[in-house]
């Protein structure tokens, strides 16, 4: 498991060193080091470091070690990144390179219908 | 059910606990694939994908999964709560796991490749977590419409039923239909092993939910559409037409409770399990012939489900008392049920599934419905005698003895029922009305009777306060006579026998008298000639008394003669000699 290695220092790094109330809580759940994962995991690191450095934190879920935790959250696809904070709670599903679209999802950037042209 | 028992099946069926289902897909669903369950909206798929995971819990102990696409556990929980499921034990005890799987397009953002290992997560999750055989995706379809991604869904879905069958799993999947397809977005495509399709139909106002197996790779079924009926303990199918005509048979007989009519039945009544028809025009007494039956059934201790279209249990059964039959009391033992039910009330296929629920929950051994017409108002008469067909092949199946009235109108010829079943029965009497003389009366004969030496007399029918009884009708020359024309002709008989009685006696008395007074002349006679004998006797004896003295009192003279010619002539003794010659 070294892709998970790679992982979990990036969640802590997401919160190391912050307050524990990190403005922006992300939750990234996947099944394993699967490639659509890791593609998501960097693709979200990248996005947050650009957009939300400092104010956010994220939390790896594997659903392969915790699978209760899938019902909580309504995960049905993965990897789904889930924007506990702030409210309300979003979920965008895919590997996140769609870089686009995951802005509009966090609500980072306007629906394109709007923002077009 | 016959093919599982002469022959191995193909491959394992999971019985799905629901009546009449395991019958039609002759043992159940396909164990270990998946099913697809399809129809439209509100015909209840998911009831029936509930009730396949309850009774696997309850009835086989095989636990089950629910992934809900729609509900969520409390509002399943609810709903099948009306069909007498406790969802919320069965979950505590572990037999059970609702998993509600909530899609809102506009709360997600596509970005990328995904897949559905979540919902495989999930769903292997509770099915180990109690350990289930079973599994309902309900409806998984909602998919389609919270996914952009059509391509990976229908990737996924196929992994998923590849997924489910590895892991040996039951399921049932819903799907809504569509317009020209099963589903609307091509479920049956993936699950191709069992397809089910459920309908409802209204026909004049009335709803017939149907059941129809589409498709059961691997195995016989029934391929027609079944009725079902969803009901406070569950969904009840039909299977409407048993396969083959293979009843046993019964030698038994059963009394009709009326004596003399028993009598005309070769003096022992109905064949058990066999069916009669009643029939005749209004009031002519068919439902007192019933309830006669039914009384003398419960009096020997058995059971008997009385179907009534017409009248309220309470109105039959006061009506009854009235001819002195005490049906209550039967009621009150738990012999006799009543089921009055207006024919309206639902359609022909509910009314068999009711019927048929009903008998297999008190298990009687008669039946009486009266009157099978009756059921003409919830159908065409093509559709009345499809059902009555079931309904009497059924009956015969469980060797049950149904006695079936008809009403006849009056215009109609006697021996044709409105629907024409009587060549489906194996016995019918007919009740008829014979008018003479100003007065209705009632007349009874067996038309027919399978497999009895049965009387071809015409019998008068009295409804007495003590019951029906039987009269022989009046046969003579004035023709056939009923009622007070009977009465009055046996009265006039009678007086003629009489009189003739009488007749007899005086001249029997007379010929004594003759003969008396014969005797008596005959002894008088008798006495005359004695009297007459007496005195020619007399007169005989007087007479040689006379010529004894004559002859002495000649001789006397002789002898004074002789003397006078001895002293005369000297020659007494020639005159002697001479005299003695003379």
């Amino acid at each position: 498991m070294e892709a998970k290695n790679n992982m979990q220092p990036a969640s802590k790094r997401g919160t190391n060193g912050r307050t524990r109330s990190a403005k922006w809580e992300l939750k990234l759940y996947v099944a394993g080091q699967t490639a659509k994962s890791l593609q998501a995991f960097s693709n979200l690191k990248v996005i947050c470091e650009e957009h939300l450095a400092g104010e956010y934190r994220i939390e790896i879920i594997d659903l392969l070690q915790n699978p209760q935790l899938a019902k909580g959250d309504q995960i049905f696809a993965l990897p789904t990144l889930v924007r506990k904070l702030p409210e309300p709670v979003r979920k965008i599903i895919g590997d996140l390179s769609n870089t686009e679209r995951v802005l509009v999802g966090l609500d980072l950037q306007p629906r394109p219908s709007a923002a077009a042209i | 059910m016959r093919s599982t028992k002469s022959k191995p099946a193909p491959f394992p069926k999971c019985p799905t606990g629901i009546h009449g289902l395991d019958e039609i897909t002759l043992g159940g669903l396909p164990r270990g694939r998946p099913t697809l369950v399809c129809g439209g909206a509100g015909c209840g798929k998911t009831l029936l994908g509930m009730e396949f995971l309850v009774r696997g819990a309850t009835e086989f102990n095989e636990p089950g999964v629910c992934l809900s696409f729609e509900e969520t556990a409390d509002e399943l929980a609810t709903n099948v709560a009306s069909l007498g499921f406790d969802l919320a034990t069965l979950i505590a005890h572990k037999k059970l796991a609702i998993d509600h799987v909530y899609l809102e397009r506009s709360l997600i953002e596509e970005t990328g490749e995904y897949d559905l290992e979540a919902l495989f997560v999930r769903l292997g999750h509770a099915v180990d977590s109690i350990g289930a055989k079973r599994v309902l995706l309900d409806s998984i379809e909602a998919l389609f419409g919270g996914l952009e991604g059509q391509s990976v869904l229908r990737a996924e879905l196929r992994r998923l039923f590849r997924w489910l069958k590895e892991r040996g799993l039951t399921t049932v999947v819903t799907g809504e239909r569509g317009q020209a397809t099963l589903t609307r977005h091509g479920l049956e495509e993936y699950l191709s092993d069992c397809v089910i399709l459920l309908d409802h139909q209204v026909t004049e106002t009335v709803l017939t939910r149907r059941l129809r197996v589409v498709k059961y790779r691997g195995s016989t079924h029934g391929m027609n559409e079944y009725p079902f009926l969803i009901e406070s303990d569950g969904i009840s199918v039909l299977p409407v037409t048993s396969m083959d005509l293979k009843y046993g048979v019964c030698n038994e007989r059963a009394s009709t409770g009326v004596p003399d009519l028993d009598t005309m039945f070769g003096g022992h009544g109905y064949f058990r399990g066999s069916s009669i028809l009643v029939s005749g025009t209004s009031g002519t007494g068919k439902t007192s012939l019933t309830a006669h039956f039914a009384d003398a059934a419960c009096a020997r201790g058995e059971k008997c489900v009385f179907f009534s279209f017409e009248e309220s249990a309470a109105q039959i059964m006061r009506n009854m008392r009235s001819i002195g039959i005490n049906l209550k009391r039967w009621v009150d033992k738990g012999l006799l049920h009543f089921h009055s039910v207006r024919p309206t009330t639902f359609g022909l296929e509910m009314h068999l599934v009711k019927i048929h629920k009903i008998i297999k929950q008190f298990n009687p051994s008669i039946v009486v419905v009266d009157p099978v017409t009756g059921l003409l108002h919830a159908g065409t008469p093509f559709e009345t005698r499809s059902i009555l067909l079931r309904l009497i092949d059924f009956l015969k199946e469980k060797q049950i003895t149904a006695l079936l009235t008809t009403l006849t109108g009056g215009s109609n010829a006697q021996e044709q029922t409105e629907i024409d079943i009587s060549s489906l029965v194996d016995a019918w009497l007919l009740l008829r009305d014979i008018e003479s003389g100003g007065e209705r009366n009632r007349g009874i004969y067996i038309l027919k009777a399978r497999g009895v030496a049965h009387s071809n007399q015409i019998r008068e029918f009295l409804l007495t306060n003590h019951g029906v009884e039987l009269r022989e009708v009046y046969l003579g020359e004035v023709g056939l006579l009923t009622g007070s024309a009977r009465v009055t002709q046996e009265a006039k008989d009678a007086s003629a026998a009489m009189l003739g009685r009488q007749e007899i006696e005086r001249k029997q008395l007379l010929l004594q008298r003759k003969r008396v007074v014969l005797d008596s002349q005959i002894a008088a006679l008798q006495l005359d000639l004695e009297t007459e004998e007496q005195e020619s006797q007399q007169l005989i004896a007087q007479e040689k008394l006379k010529v004894a003295q004559w002859e002495r009192d000649r001789g006397d003279m002789a002898n004074s003669r002789f003397v006078n010619q001895r002293s005369h002539e000297g020659n007494g003794r020639s005159t002697k000699a001479n005299g003695g010659q003379k």
